[in-house]
Protein backbone atom coordinates (compact mmCIF):
# COMPACT_ATOMS: atom_id res chain seq x y z
CA UNK A 1 0.00 0.00 0.00
CA UNK A 2 1.38 3.22 -0.79
CA UNK A 3 1.78 5.69 2.32
CA UNK A 4 1.92 8.97 -0.07
CA UNK A 5 0.25 9.49 -3.26
CA UNK A 6 0.65 12.22 -5.09
CA UNK A 7 -1.18 12.07 -8.53
CA UNK A 8 -1.68 14.80 -11.32
CA UNK A 9 -0.71 18.28 -8.86
CA UNK A 10 -1.03 21.29 -11.04
CA UNK A 11 0.19 24.79 -8.88
CA UNK A 12 1.20 28.34 -10.57
CA UNK A 13 1.88 31.45 -8.87
CA UNK A 14 0.27 34.23 -11.19
CA UNK A 15 1.31 33.05 -15.27
CA UNK A 16 4.49 31.05 -13.63
CA UNK A 17 3.75 27.69 -13.18
CA UNK A 18 5.34 25.70 -11.22
CA UNK A 19 3.94 21.79 -10.70
CA UNK A 20 2.68 20.44 -13.93
CA UNK A 21 1.45 17.54 -13.52
CA UNK A 22 3.51 15.81 -11.04
CA UNK A 23 2.40 12.52 -9.86
CA UNK A 24 4.21 9.71 -7.43
CA UNK A 25 3.72 7.16 -5.02
CA UNK A 26 5.43 5.87 -2.33
CA UNK A 27 5.04 2.44 -0.71
CA UNK A 28 4.97 2.10 3.21
CA UNK A 29 8.52 1.90 5.02
CA UNK A 30 10.00 3.28 2.00
CA UNK A 31 12.91 6.05 1.85
CA UNK A 32 12.64 8.21 -0.98
CA UNK A 33 14.32 11.11 -2.22
CA UNK A 34 12.93 14.01 -3.96
CA UNK A 35 16.24 15.07 -6.45
CA UNK A 36 16.00 18.84 -8.02
CA UNK A 37 17.81 21.36 -8.87
CA UNK A 38 17.04 24.91 -7.21
CA UNK A 39 14.11 25.88 -8.60
CA UNK A 40 12.09 22.86 -9.44
CA UNK A 41 9.48 22.89 -7.53
CA UNK A 42 10.12 21.26 -4.56
CA UNK A 43 9.26 23.51 -2.21
CA UNK A 44 6.18 24.14 -3.32
CA UNK A 45 5.35 20.08 -3.59
CA UNK A 46 6.09 20.30 0.19
CA UNK A 47 3.51 23.85 1.12
CA UNK A 48 0.61 21.29 -0.81
CA UNK A 49 1.76 17.89 1.00
CA UNK A 50 1.80 20.12 4.04
CA UNK A 51 -1.64 22.19 3.73
CA UNK A 52 -0.19 25.53 3.40
CA UNK A 53 -0.96 25.87 0.09
CA UNK A 54 -3.83 24.05 -1.84
CA UNK A 55 -3.26 22.86 -5.34
CA UNK A 56 -6.36 23.35 -7.28
CA UNK A 57 -5.64 20.31 -9.87
CA UNK A 58 -4.30 16.95 -8.79
CA UNK A 59 -5.04 14.53 -5.48
CA UNK A 60 -2.81 14.12 -2.21
CA UNK A 61 -3.54 11.45 0.41
CA UNK A 62 -1.00 10.40 3.10
CA UNK A 63 -1.61 7.10 4.77
CA UNK A 64 -4.71 6.84 2.84
CA UNK A 65 -6.07 10.26 3.77
CA UNK A 66 -7.03 12.48 1.09
CA UNK A 67 -5.44 16.21 1.60
CA UNK A 68 -8.61 17.99 0.74
CA UNK A 69 -11.41 15.75 1.97
CA UNK A 70 -10.02 14.83 5.33
CA UNK A 71 -7.00 17.28 5.96
CA UNK A 72 -6.56 16.91 10.07
CA UNK A 73 -6.45 13.11 9.35
CA UNK A 74 -4.02 13.78 6.75
CA UNK A 75 -1.99 16.21 8.48
CA UNK A 76 -2.02 14.32 11.89
CA UNK A 77 -0.15 10.82 10.06
CA UNK A 78 2.63 13.57 8.98
CA UNK A 79 5.76 14.37 10.10
CA UNK A 80 7.38 17.46 8.81
CA UNK A 81 10.69 19.16 8.95
CA UNK A 82 10.83 22.48 7.05
CA UNK A 83 13.46 23.96 5.34
CA UNK A 84 13.79 26.97 7.20
CA UNK A 85 13.72 26.32 10.86
CA UNK A 86 10.95 26.10 12.93
CA UNK A 87 11.90 26.00 16.19
CA UNK A 88 11.36 29.12 18.87
CA UNK A 89 14.76 30.19 19.40
CA UNK A 90 14.26 31.75 22.78
CA UNK A 91 12.80 28.59 24.30
CA UNK A 92 14.45 25.10 25.47
CA UNK A 93 14.35 22.03 23.15
CA UNK A 94 11.85 20.75 25.42
CA UNK A 95 9.95 23.55 25.48
CA UNK A 96 9.84 23.39 21.98
CA UNK A 97 9.04 20.01 22.13
CA UNK A 98 6.11 20.20 24.73
CA UNK A 99 4.46 22.92 22.40
CA UNK A 100 4.12 21.00 19.28
CA UNK A 101 3.21 17.44 21.13
CA UNK A 102 0.20 19.81 22.80
CA UNK A 103 -0.34 20.65 18.80
CA UNK A 104 -1.05 17.19 18.19
CA UNK A 105 -2.99 16.53 21.39
CA UNK A 106 -0.29 14.86 23.46
CA UNK A 107 0.18 16.63 26.91
CA UNK A 108 1.45 15.47 30.49
CA UNK A 109 3.15 12.22 31.37
CA UNK A 110 2.76 10.49 27.70
CA UNK A 111 4.18 13.70 25.71
CA UNK A 112 6.93 13.88 28.85
CA UNK A 113 7.86 10.26 27.48
CA UNK A 114 7.57 10.42 23.81
CA UNK A 115 9.78 13.48 24.12
CA UNK A 116 12.92 11.67 25.97
CA UNK A 117 12.40 9.21 23.24
CA UNK A 118 12.52 11.05 20.36
CA UNK A 119 15.18 13.36 21.82
CA UNK A 120 17.07 9.94 22.69
CA UNK A 121 16.84 8.85 19.50
CA UNK A 122 18.75 11.95 17.61
CA UNK A 123 21.44 11.31 20.66
CA UNK A 124 19.64 14.81 22.16
CA UNK A 125 18.33 13.72 25.51
CA UNK A 126 21.11 15.62 27.59
CA UNK A 127 20.64 18.77 25.59
CA UNK A 128 16.91 18.94 26.29
CA UNK A 129 16.85 21.99 28.82
CA UNK A 130 19.39 24.31 26.67
CA UNK A 131 17.85 27.10 24.70
CA UNK A 132 17.42 26.37 20.76
CA UNK A 133 19.37 29.63 20.38
CA UNK A 134 22.44 28.33 21.64
CA UNK A 135 22.49 24.88 19.63
CA UNK A 136 24.36 24.59 15.90
CA UNK A 137 22.61 23.84 13.01
CA UNK A 138 23.10 20.29 13.26
CA UNK A 139 21.63 20.35 16.58
CA UNK A 140 18.73 21.99 15.79
CA UNK A 141 17.87 20.00 12.78
CA UNK A 142 17.99 16.85 15.06
CA UNK A 143 15.76 18.46 17.46
CA UNK A 144 12.86 19.51 14.23
CA UNK A 145 13.63 15.95 13.49
CA UNK A 146 12.82 14.55 16.93
CA UNK A 147 9.58 16.77 16.82
CA UNK A 148 9.08 15.80 14.37
CA UNK A 149 8.34 12.32 15.31
CA UNK A 150 6.68 12.84 18.71
CA UNK A 151 3.06 11.70 17.23
CA UNK A 152 4.74 8.76 15.70
CA UNK A 153 3.55 10.10 11.71
CA UNK A 154 3.22 7.41 9.18
CA UNK A 155 5.05 9.55 6.72
CA UNK A 156 7.91 11.98 7.36
CA UNK A 157 8.37 14.80 4.68
CA UNK A 158 12.07 16.55 4.84
CA UNK A 159 12.32 19.69 2.52
CA UNK A 160 16.17 20.36 2.53
CA UNK A 161 16.92 18.99 5.86
CA UNK A 162 20.49 19.20 5.47
CA UNK A 163 21.14 22.67 3.89
CA UNK A 164 23.43 24.92 5.57
CA UNK A 165 25.10 22.05 7.77
CA UNK A 166 28.53 20.97 7.11
CA UNK A 167 29.77 17.68 5.89
CA UNK A 168 29.97 15.88 8.98
CA UNK A 169 26.12 16.66 10.47
CA UNK A 170 24.83 16.54 6.82
CA UNK A 171 26.14 12.89 6.75
CA UNK A 172 24.75 12.46 10.44
CA UNK A 173 21.51 13.72 9.72
CA UNK A 174 20.92 11.38 6.70
CA UNK A 175 21.90 8.62 8.20
CA UNK A 176 19.66 9.23 10.80
CA UNK A 177 17.07 9.14 8.95
CA UNK A 178 17.39 6.42 6.88
CA UNK A 179 18.19 4.43 10.05
CA UNK A 180 14.88 5.29 10.71
CA UNK A 181 13.04 4.54 8.33
CA UNK A 182 14.74 1.00 8.43
CA UNK A 183 13.62 0.93 12.12
CA UNK A 184 10.30 1.93 12.70
CA UNK A 185 9.20 1.31 8.79
CA UNK A 186 8.48 4.87 8.47
CA UNK A 187 8.06 6.42 5.08
CA UNK A 188 10.17 9.47 4.20
CA UNK A 189 10.15 11.66 1.36
CA UNK A 190 13.47 13.69 1.75
CA UNK A 191 13.71 16.53 -0.42
CA UNK A 192 17.56 17.46 -1.73
CA UNK A 193 19.56 18.47 -4.47
CA UNK A 194 22.46 16.91 -3.62
CA UNK A 195 22.80 13.04 -5.04
CA UNK A 196 25.23 12.38 -2.48
CA UNK A 197 22.13 12.20 0.52
CA UNK A 198 20.66 9.17 -1.66
CA UNK A 199 21.34 5.68 -1.50
CA UNK A 200 21.45 3.62 -4.53
CA UNK A 201 18.27 1.01 -2.51
CA UNK A 202 16.11 4.52 -1.95
CA UNK A 203 13.15 5.65 -4.01
CA UNK A 204 14.03 8.64 -6.49
CA UNK A 205 12.07 11.04 -7.83
CA UNK A 206 13.47 13.45 -9.90
CA UNK A 207 12.13 16.85 -10.21
CA UNK A 208 12.92 19.50 -12.56
CA UNK A 209 10.71 22.67 -13.61
CA UNK A 210 8.01 21.54 -11.92
CA UNK A 211 7.81 18.14 -13.72
CA UNK A 212 8.82 14.40 -12.74
CA UNK A 213 11.47 13.26 -14.80
CA UNK A 214 11.82 9.77 -13.48
CA UNK A 215 9.97 8.25 -10.61
CA UNK A 216 11.91 4.38 -9.29
CA UNK A 217 14.32 3.01 -7.32
CA UNK A 218 18.21 5.02 -7.44
CA UNK A 219 19.73 2.38 -8.68
CA UNK A 220 17.15 1.53 -11.80
CA UNK A 221 17.59 5.60 -12.68
CA UNK A 222 21.18 5.51 -12.46
CA UNK A 223 21.86 1.70 -14.15
CA UNK A 224 25.29 1.34 -15.01
CA UNK A 225 26.42 5.24 -14.20
CA UNK A 226 27.36 7.09 -11.20
CA UNK A 227 24.26 8.45 -9.77
CA UNK A 228 25.44 12.13 -9.86
CA UNK A 229 26.28 11.79 -13.91
CA UNK A 230 22.81 10.31 -14.57
CA UNK A 231 20.67 13.47 -13.02
CA UNK A 232 23.06 15.83 -14.51
CA UNK A 233 22.25 13.86 -18.12
CA UNK A 234 18.46 14.21 -16.91
CA UNK A 235 18.70 17.67 -15.70
CA UNK A 236 20.59 19.05 -18.73
CA UNK A 237 18.85 17.34 -21.31
CA UNK A 238 15.42 19.13 -20.15
CA UNK A 239 17.45 22.23 -19.67
CA UNK B 1 -9.51 17.56 24.44
CA UNK B 2 -6.86 18.17 21.87
CA UNK B 3 -8.82 21.26 21.07
CA UNK B 4 -8.25 22.34 24.37
CA UNK B 5 -4.71 20.79 25.20
CA UNK B 6 -3.85 23.10 22.21
CA UNK B 7 -5.09 26.21 23.41
CA UNK B 8 -3.11 25.66 26.48
CA UNK B 9 -0.06 24.93 24.54
CA UNK B 10 -0.86 28.27 22.72
CA UNK B 11 -0.92 30.30 25.33
CA UNK B 12 1.85 29.26 27.47
CA UNK B 13 4.27 29.67 24.21
CA UNK B 14 3.20 33.10 24.15
CA UNK B 15 3.93 33.71 27.56
CA UNK B 16 7.17 32.26 27.90
CA UNK B 17 8.62 33.99 24.90
CA UNK B 18 6.51 37.66 26.53
CA UNK B 19 8.67 36.50 29.87
CA UNK B 20 11.87 36.21 27.40
CA UNK B 21 11.01 39.75 25.94
CA UNK B 22 11.77 42.00 29.60
CA UNK B 23 12.13 45.04 27.51
CA UNK B 24 8.87 44.68 25.34
CA UNK B 25 6.66 44.13 28.78
CA UNK B 26 8.52 47.28 29.83
CA UNK B 27 7.91 49.33 27.10
CA UNK B 28 4.28 48.20 26.54
CA UNK B 29 3.75 49.66 30.01
CA UNK B 30 5.60 52.84 29.77
CA UNK B 31 3.95 54.12 26.57
CA UNK B 32 0.44 54.45 28.34
CA UNK B 33 2.46 55.67 31.75
CA UNK B 34 3.77 58.29 29.89
CA UNK B 35 0.62 59.86 28.44
CA UNK B 36 -0.78 59.41 31.93
CA UNK B 37 1.39 60.41 34.19
CA UNK B 38 2.87 63.13 31.75
CA UNK B 39 0.16 64.29 29.11
CA UNK B 40 -2.51 63.92 30.97
CA UNK B 41 -1.37 66.23 33.81
CA UNK B 42 -0.32 68.66 31.71
CA UNK B 43 -3.92 68.43 29.83
CA UNK B 44 -5.89 68.09 33.20
CA UNK B 45 -6.18 71.64 32.98
CA UNK B 46 -6.73 72.60 28.96
CA UNK B 47 -9.54 70.36 29.05
CA UNK B 48 -12.77 70.62 30.84
CA UNK B 49 -14.86 67.48 31.56
CA UNK B 50 -18.77 67.87 31.81
CA UNK B 51 -20.62 64.88 34.06
CA UNK B 52 -21.63 62.31 30.69
CA UNK B 53 -22.30 58.55 31.65
CA UNK B 54 -20.94 56.53 33.17
CA UNK B 55 -19.25 59.09 35.28
CA UNK B 56 -21.79 60.56 37.91
CA UNK B 57 -19.41 63.63 38.99
CA UNK B 58 -16.65 65.93 37.96
CA UNK B 59 -13.57 63.63 37.14
CA UNK B 60 -10.37 64.74 36.50
CA UNK B 61 -8.61 64.15 33.05
CA UNK B 62 -6.34 61.25 34.63
CA UNK B 63 -9.74 59.64 35.33
CA UNK B 64 -11.21 59.97 31.64
CA UNK B 65 -8.02 58.75 30.11
CA UNK B 66 -7.47 55.41 31.69
CA UNK B 67 -10.10 52.89 29.69
CA UNK B 68 -8.36 54.93 26.36
CA UNK B 69 -5.00 53.78 27.68
CA UNK B 70 -6.15 50.45 28.30
CA UNK B 71 -7.56 50.42 25.10
CA UNK B 72 -3.85 51.85 23.79
CA UNK B 73 -2.29 48.94 25.42
CA UNK B 74 -4.63 46.30 23.47
CA UNK B 75 -3.96 48.17 20.08
CA UNK B 76 -0.44 48.34 20.57
CA UNK B 77 -0.06 44.49 21.29
CA UNK B 78 -3.17 43.74 18.72
CA UNK B 79 -0.64 45.07 16.20
CA UNK B 80 2.88 44.05 17.75
CA UNK B 81 1.59 39.84 18.36
CA UNK B 82 0.49 40.59 14.28
CA UNK B 83 4.51 41.52 14.18
CA UNK B 84 5.30 38.37 15.48
CA UNK B 85 3.07 36.91 13.36
CA UNK B 86 4.76 38.21 10.26
CA UNK B 87 7.91 37.97 11.81
CA UNK B 88 6.49 34.12 12.32
CA UNK B 89 5.84 33.41 9.14
CA UNK B 90 9.34 34.15 7.96
CA UNK B 91 10.95 32.44 10.49
CA UNK B 92 8.12 29.59 9.91
CA UNK B 93 6.33 28.72 13.46
CA UNK B 94 3.43 29.61 11.92
CA UNK B 95 3.89 26.86 9.93
CA UNK B 96 4.60 24.31 12.61
CA UNK B 97 1.00 26.18 14.05
CA UNK B 98 -0.65 25.48 10.95
CA UNK B 99 0.12 21.71 10.26
CA UNK B 100 -1.38 20.68 13.33
CA UNK B 101 -4.41 18.41 12.63
CA UNK B 102 -7.08 21.03 14.05
CA UNK B 103 -9.44 23.28 11.89
CA UNK B 104 -7.00 26.74 10.89
CA UNK B 105 -10.01 28.84 12.49
CA UNK B 106 -9.59 27.38 15.80
CA UNK B 107 -5.67 27.71 15.52
CA UNK B 108 -6.16 31.12 14.55
CA UNK B 109 -8.71 31.96 17.43
CA UNK B 110 -6.13 30.26 19.90
CA UNK B 111 -3.24 32.52 19.00
CA UNK B 112 -5.49 35.79 18.81
CA UNK B 113 -6.89 34.37 22.58
CA UNK B 114 -3.05 33.92 23.92
CA UNK B 115 -2.32 37.65 22.79
CA UNK B 116 -5.33 38.90 24.61
CA UNK B 117 -4.69 37.39 27.67
CA UNK B 118 -1.07 38.70 27.48
CA UNK B 119 -2.67 42.18 26.92
CA UNK B 120 -4.74 41.80 30.04
CA UNK B 121 -2.20 41.21 32.15
CA UNK B 122 -0.66 44.33 30.66
CA UNK B 123 -3.63 46.13 31.03
CA UNK B 124 -3.86 44.53 34.82
CA UNK B 125 -0.51 46.08 35.67
CA UNK B 126 -1.26 49.54 33.99
CA UNK B 127 -3.74 49.90 36.18
CA UNK B 128 -2.29 48.39 39.27
CA UNK B 129 0.63 51.64 38.78
CA UNK B 130 -2.24 53.71 38.03
CA UNK B 131 -3.50 52.69 41.07
CA UNK B 132 -0.77 53.41 43.28
CA UNK B 133 -0.68 56.82 41.83
CA UNK B 134 -3.65 57.44 43.03
CA UNK B 135 -6.17 56.86 40.06
CA UNK B 136 -8.33 54.40 40.78
CA UNK B 137 -11.78 52.96 39.61
CA UNK B 138 -14.17 50.96 42.10
CA UNK B 139 -13.32 47.58 43.15
CA UNK B 140 -15.75 45.73 41.61
CA UNK B 141 -14.50 47.63 38.49
CA UNK B 142 -11.55 45.35 37.90
CA UNK B 143 -13.65 42.53 37.91
CA UNK B 144 -16.08 43.63 35.63
CA UNK B 145 -13.72 45.16 33.13
CA UNK B 146 -12.15 41.55 32.51
CA UNK B 147 -14.56 40.54 29.99
CA UNK B 148 -14.42 44.09 28.05
CA UNK B 149 -10.94 43.76 28.08
CA UNK B 150 -11.07 40.32 26.58
CA UNK B 151 -13.75 41.48 23.66
CA UNK B 152 -11.21 44.74 23.19
CA UNK B 153 -8.07 42.45 22.81
CA UNK B 154 -10.08 40.28 20.75
CA UNK B 155 -10.80 42.43 18.56
CA UNK B 156 -7.56 44.62 17.80
CA UNK B 157 -5.77 41.04 17.43
CA UNK B 158 -8.24 40.18 15.42
CA UNK B 159 -7.91 43.40 13.26
CA UNK B 160 -3.79 42.65 13.39
CA UNK B 161 -4.18 39.04 12.37
CA UNK B 162 -6.06 40.61 8.94
CA UNK B 163 -3.82 42.84 8.36
CA UNK B 164 -0.91 40.42 8.55
CA UNK B 165 -2.77 37.62 6.38
CA UNK B 166 -1.94 40.39 3.73
CA UNK B 167 0.69 42.03 4.14
CA UNK B 168 3.79 40.06 2.52
CA UNK B 169 6.80 42.04 4.20
CA UNK B 170 7.84 43.20 7.78
CA UNK B 171 8.92 46.61 6.15
CA UNK B 172 5.47 47.28 4.78
CA UNK B 173 4.02 46.64 7.77
CA UNK B 174 5.92 49.26 9.68
CA UNK B 175 3.69 51.36 7.40
CA UNK B 176 0.56 49.73 8.41
CA UNK B 177 1.22 50.55 11.93
CA UNK B 178 1.35 54.24 11.09
CA UNK B 179 -1.44 53.74 9.07
CA UNK B 180 -3.76 51.97 11.47
CA UNK B 181 -2.54 52.64 15.02
CA UNK B 182 -2.51 56.38 15.08
CA UNK B 183 -5.55 57.00 13.23
CA UNK B 184 -7.73 54.92 15.50
CA UNK B 185 -6.24 55.88 18.35
CA UNK B 186 -6.69 59.94 17.74
CA UNK B 187 -10.06 59.63 16.32
CA UNK B 188 -11.33 57.56 18.90
CA UNK B 189 -12.43 58.73 21.98
CA UNK B 190 -9.92 57.36 24.01
CA UNK B 191 -8.55 61.15 24.77
CA UNK B 192 -11.54 63.69 24.57
CA UNK B 193 -14.92 62.63 24.74
CA UNK B 194 -17.04 62.41 21.38
CA UNK B 195 -19.34 65.40 22.15
CA UNK B 196 -16.28 67.46 22.24
CA UNK B 197 -15.10 66.08 18.67
CA UNK B 198 -18.63 67.32 17.79
CA UNK B 199 -18.09 70.49 18.95
CA UNK B 200 -14.78 70.31 16.25
CA UNK B 201 -17.18 69.09 13.79
CA UNK B 202 -19.99 66.69 12.57
CA UNK B 203 -17.71 64.77 10.42
CA UNK B 204 -15.09 64.36 12.87
CA UNK B 205 -17.45 63.52 15.45
CA UNK B 206 -19.22 60.74 12.99
CA UNK B 207 -15.76 58.81 11.85
CA UNK B 208 -14.83 58.76 15.79
CA UNK B 209 -18.28 57.27 16.73
CA UNK B 210 -18.00 54.39 14.06
CA UNK B 211 -14.52 53.88 14.93
CA UNK B 212 -14.73 50.60 16.42
CA UNK B 213 -11.72 51.21 18.48
CA UNK B 214 -13.98 53.96 20.33
CA UNK B 215 -16.47 51.14 21.09
CA UNK B 216 -14.17 49.31 22.72
CA UNK B 217 -12.60 52.20 24.75
CA UNK B 218 -16.34 53.14 25.45
CA UNK B 219 -17.05 49.24 26.49
CA UNK B 220 -14.26 49.23 28.94
CA UNK B 221 -14.98 52.65 30.41
CA UNK B 222 -18.23 51.35 31.29
CA UNK B 223 -17.40 48.17 32.59
CA UNK B 224 -14.86 49.65 34.50
CA UNK B 225 -17.50 51.17 36.78
CA UNK B 226 -19.67 47.98 36.79
CA UNK B 227 -22.13 49.21 33.90
CA UNK B 228 -23.25 47.61 30.70
CA UNK B 229 -22.80 49.17 27.27
CA UNK B 230 -24.46 47.50 25.07
CA UNK B 231 -24.20 49.36 21.58
CA UNK B 232 -20.56 49.48 22.51
CA UNK B 233 -20.71 45.30 23.39
CA UNK B 234 -22.88 45.06 20.09
CA UNK B 235 -20.69 46.82 18.11
CA UNK B 236 -17.19 45.14 19.08
CA UNK B 237 -18.42 42.04 18.76
CA UNK B 238 -19.23 43.03 15.21
CA UNK B 239 -16.08 44.31 14.35
CA UNK B 240 -14.51 41.23 15.83
CA UNK B 241 -16.26 39.04 13.83
CA UNK B 242 -15.48 40.99 10.50
CA UNK B 243 -11.86 41.26 11.33
CA UNK B 244 -11.49 37.57 12.23
CA UNK B 245 -13.40 36.38 8.81
CA UNK B 246 -11.40 38.51 7.06
CA UNK B 247 -8.13 37.09 8.60
CA UNK B 248 -9.75 33.42 8.54
CA UNK B 249 -10.13 34.32 4.91
CA UNK B 250 -6.44 35.60 4.44
CA UNK B 251 -4.92 32.02 5.45
CA UNK B 252 -7.12 30.34 3.58
CA UNK B 253 -4.39 27.92 1.57
CA UNK B 254 -6.39 28.16 -1.40
CA UNK B 255 -5.42 31.69 -1.78
CA UNK B 256 -1.71 30.84 -1.02
CA UNK B 257 -1.03 32.83 1.86
CA UNK B 258 2.68 31.51 2.52
CA UNK B 259 4.11 32.02 -1.35
CA UNK B 260 7.61 30.72 -1.21
CA UNK B 261 9.79 29.93 -4.67
CA UNK B 262 10.02 26.43 -6.03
Amino acid sequence: MSALRVSDLHYRYGSKVALDGVGFSIDEGRFCALLGPNGAGKSTLFSLLTGLLAAPEGGIAIAGHDMRTQPKAALARMGVVFQQTTLDLDLTVAQNLRYFAALHGLSGRKAANRIDEALDRLDMLERASEKVRALNGGHRRRTEIARALLHRPAVMLLDEPTVGLDAPARAAITNHVHDLCDDTHMTVLWATHLTDEVRLTDELVILHKGKVLASDTAHRIAGDRPLQAAFLEMVGETG
Amino acid sequence: MIYFTALIAIIQREALRYIGQRERFIAALVRPLVWLLVFAAGFRAALGLSITPPYLTYITYEIYIIPGLCGMILLFNGMQSSLSLVYDREMGSMKVLLTAPLPRWWLLFCKLFAGAIISILQCYTFLLIAGIYGIRMPTIGYVTAFPALLVGGLMLGALGLALSSFVKQLENFAGVMNFVIFPMFFLSSALYPLWKMAEAGRLLHDICAVNPFTQAVELIRFALYAQFNLPALGWSLLATAAFLALAIWGYDPARGLIRKKG
